[in-house]
């Protein structure tokens, strides 16, 4: 999922300083499932943005919605719902959300309530770990099905880098070496010649170093 | 003017037994701030942040939230999660420029004891001592 967090209210409040009313947008998508968006998540925003923005001796009406996904056009037709009722949506949403919001919306102000943070799983209840970097040319086939790209923190395709101590990251000790850790899975499937095997210098177009992306299946196009 | 302060109070079944008492009356006569206002919930681990963040804009200058032991919680985690919720609001207060001190969390043990009273006394003392919440406008 995408894994995102609540951006501190300061800067929240800095956004709708102006508005007399909002429209605080949930997503019930990735950001309802990592706890940072979703419609429990928009009503405590809403709140917190009453409380706030009370404290500085101003009043705001805030509406509070929300929406199956913010990255899909059907979804964000459903906005209509709520026409003439807001100045600007604060979206709960991760990025792409708000970016769907604003390319669909030509009229509407919208602002980011959250920071998009990674692609991830949730480790355990509370706790969500960057597992993938969408960099468009996947080599987990070649390294056991862990991330160098993700859970390296130099993104090393020759790991490890010769830093780790006791499967630990030099740069972060809290974090697990994710190249001891490929090491150790492929050694435990009797493939750990593998690592001996040199990965050439990456072509990082794929990874957004290109410009933005884009997917195109001619098989589910209707023009 | 004297500040008068208005606290709302979110409390455990279990923990605020003693409420019920003489109907009500005990709590009074044991010398339980009348500032405060009893919400008894089935269990603090259903309070939610968003329930929290409403006594606020309801207008309360305090809150705060009486569940059980730590190690005796009778729905084994509810008023851990309590805790949680009430440290959450902390710092959502302190985002806001806001004493967090507004919101605590308290774990006594069930029946009629001192501690309950006592709980409410600080509370009291406590947002006497900060003033009226900034929230009123």
């Amino acid at each position: 999922m995408i894994v995102a967090e609540r951006k501190p209210m300061a800067e929240i409040l800095e956004m709708v300083k102006d508005c007399s009313k909002v429209l605080v947008l949930a997503c019930r998508g990735c950001v309802t499932v990592c706890s940072a968006g979703g419609e429990r998540e928009a009503a405590a925003l809403a709140s917190l943005i009453r409380l706030g923005m009370k404290k500085q001796g101003k009043t705001i009406q805030v509406i509070e919605g929300s929406l199956v996904r913010q990255c899909d056009k059907e979804y964000i037709d459903a906005i209509d719902t709520w026409d003439g009722q807001y100045d600007a949506i604060v979206s709960t949403a991760c990025g792409v959300g708000v970016n769907f919001i604003a390319n669909l919306r030509k009229t509407t102000m919208v602002y980011p309530a959250l920071n998009t943070t990674f692609f991830g799983g949730s480790a355990e209840q509370g706790i969500w770990t960057e597992q993938c970097a969408g960099c468009g040319n996947c080599v987990l086939h070649l390294t056991g099905g862990l991330c160098p790209v993700a859970r390296c923190a130099k993104s090393l395709m020759n790991g490890p880098c010769g830093g780790s101590v006791g499967g630990r990251c030099e740069i972060n000790k809290q974090t697990e070496c994710i190249w001891q850790s490929i090491y150790d899975r492929l050694g435990s499937f009797g493939r750990g010649s593998q690592m001996e095997t040199i990965a050439p210098i990456r072509d990082w177009s794929t990874a957004g170093h290109g410009g933005p992306r884009k997917t195109v299946r001619d098989d589910l196009t209707i023009s | 003017m004297s500040f008068e302060p208005k606290i709302t109070l979110f409390s455990c079944h279990y923990a605020s037994q003693q409420s019920c008492a003489e109907k009500g009356k005990e709590l009074q006569q044991l010398g339980f701030p009348t500032t405060i206002t009893l919400v008894r919930v089935p269990c603090t681990g259903k309070v939610q942040v968003t329930t929290l963040l409403q006594a606020f804009e309801d207008g309360a200058d305090g809150v705060y939230v009486v569940g059980c032991p730590v190690e005796s919680c009778h729905n084994v985690k509810g008023s851990v999660r309590a805790a949680k919720k009430v440290t959450a609001v902390k710092k959502a207060l302190e985002e806001l420029d806001v004493e967090s001190g507004r919101i605590e969390m308290f774990h006594l043990p069930r029946g009629l004891h001192p501690e309950f009273v006592a709980a409410g006394v600080t509370m009291d003392k406590k947002i006497r001592t900060l003033g009226p919440s900034p929230f009123q406008s």
